[in-house]
């Protein structure tokens, strides 16, 4: 029994010795993200414009139907999003969105700091996702 | 002429303010230590979990206390409906004061010479120290059964009790431990324990002091643990139990009251570490006889002595599960007793034997 005793309290001594902490200062160090983390969403832009064509299968294969899209066509006869909103306080990080997308125009980053204010600020417009 | 010792009677002015002073720095010292045993107990039970504990408030988290203080300072003062009042309000102080008082008879020094007087580092020398140290140990746990009594809570009550049955049963074995001192020091008197310490082991190796761990080694692991328990610290901190019992007694007390418990367990813990290094570790002398060990004065020992207990009590927190409650009792009166008891004749049997 005392032998456990020991063995127990030289752990929690050896825990003690510096560099076997493994907290991460988090507002002020950050761990990297991998790849495959599914942040916000970012539309991809081409030369001029952005890539999507508004095809409207996000806002179908979306299962929290928080993406809103209308389509309109510009001066080349070309079929552009002229809305392309996705309400972040709906939307579940599913990824759907990008597996759907036939023209890889929508993509998920790894920014995941997303906390804000006013429910207004959640609206990410087709501006702020181009960023 | 050899200078007399200060007292009321030759002196009264001197007396009085000199007493007021060491009051002071004493009541100052525990404080600032229980203040600080809050932050070093979180620190080391962090790194211990391999975790940081504080560290946004000041380096490393060195304001910690403070802002503890002043957020609890502000906290809404809720008083349960259905609460018994008075004792309600007066039960934080019972747990408190008892805890602050039993510092008053813990030497820190040794007699220092001012003017034609000499000044005995220690607030006051009883010549039944130690019984008056447990007289108000006992009393704390008023204080705890009152608070889970008035909170008129079951949870609190709960607490209340268990508080009640674990003390009764940790102090006898406490007490019988200590009895196998005073029948070496033939004294009740802390500072004349401290003087015996101090001389040669056995009377025989002058290199290192008689402390009584030395001697009574099952009696110093008895004291720790049933200290331990007194002052119900993990692994014994069953009045309180937070998985079980939500804080047991504590759980209707807010802000400040609150705090005062808080204050009440680290001054516990002070007393218990202090009772330890003065009874069992030689009190202030130095570990070794040698020149550069005794001219370090005799607070810095004690002080030395105390957080490096208190730094075990935490330890033993970080590394030990809480007990259950039919094994603490079990504890307490079939191994803990006992062996204080069989303790005491073996000691006993000794000291007529060399007589």
């Amino acid at each position: 029994m005392f032998k456990e005793f020991a063995k127990g309290l030289s752990i929690t001594f050896k825990h003690l010795l510096p560099g076997h902490s493994t907290t991460v200062q988090y507002p002020t160090v950050k761990l990297k993200m991998s790849d495959r983390f599914r942040g916000l969403h970012r539309l991809v832009p081409s030369q001029d414009r952005e890539k999507c064509v508004a095809c409207y299968l996000c806002p179908t294969v979306c299962p929290a139907k928080c993406i809103t899209v209308v389509s309109a066509e510009n001066e080349k006869g070309e079929k552009y999003p002229e809305v392309y909103t996705i309400d972040m306080l709906r939307c579940i990080f599913c990824g759907y969105c990008v597996e759907a997308c036939p023209v890889e125009a929508i993509e998920m980053t790894g920014a995941y700091e997303l906390a804000n204010y006013k429910r207004e600020d959640f609206q990410f417009t087709k501006q702020r996702l181009l960023k | 002429m050899t200078p007399e010792m200060l007292s009321l009677s030759n002196s009264p002015v001197w007396f009085v303010g000199i007493m007021l002073v060491k009051l002071l720095v004493v009541f100052t010292v525990v404080m600032l230590s229980v203040a600080y045993a809050t932050w070093c107990e979180r620190k080391v039970i962090g790194h211990m979990q391999t975790r940081l504990g504080p560290m946004r408030t000041g380096w490393h988290g060195l304001l910690q206390p403070f802002a503890d203080g002043i957020k609890l300072f502000f906290k809404e003062e809720i008083v349960p409906s259905s609460a018994i009042k008075v004792p309600f309000l007066l039960a934080p102080m019972m747990i408190l004061v008892p805890a602050l008082i039993t510092v008053a008879v813990i030497p820190f020094g040794p007699d220092i010479q001012l003017g034609d007087f000499m000044v005995p580092l220690q607030i006051t020398d009883l010549n039944i120290g130690v019984l008056y140290i447990l007289a108000f140990a006992g009393l704390g746990v008023y204080g705890l059964v009152l608070a889970g009594w008035s909170s008129n809570s079951k949870y609190s009550l709960l607490g209340g009790i268990r508080a009640t049955a674990q003390m009764i049963s940790y102090e006898l074995a406490a007490g019988l431990s200590i009895i196998a001192i005073f029948m070496l020091s033939e004294t009740l008197s802390l500072r004349g324990i401290v003087a015996l310490q101090q001389q040669d082991l056995w009377g025989v190796c002058s290199f290192v002091p008689n402390w009584y761990v030395f001697t009574q080694p099952l009696a110093f692991c008895l004291f720790l643990v049933a200290g331990l328990a007194e002052i119900n610290r993990t692994p014994f901190d069953m009045p309180e139990a937070e998985s079980e019992l939500v804080s047991g007694f504590c759980t209707e007390y807010s802000s400040m009251k609150y705090a005062l418990f808080f204050m009440a367990e680290y001054a516990n813990m002070i007393v218990i570490a202090a009772l330890t290094a003065t009874l069992f570790l030689g009190g202030w002398s130095a570990p070794l006889n040698i020149a550069i060990f005794t001219m370090i004065p005799g607070f810095i020992w004690l002080l030395a002595k105390v957080y490096f207990m208190m730094f075990c009590f935490m330890w033993l927190r970080a590394t030990f599960p809480r007990v259950r409650y039919d094994q603490l009792m079990r504890l307490g009166w079939k191994v803990m007793l006992p062996l204080a008891l069989a303790n005491v004749i073996l000691t006993g049997l000794v000291v007529v034997i060399l007589q």
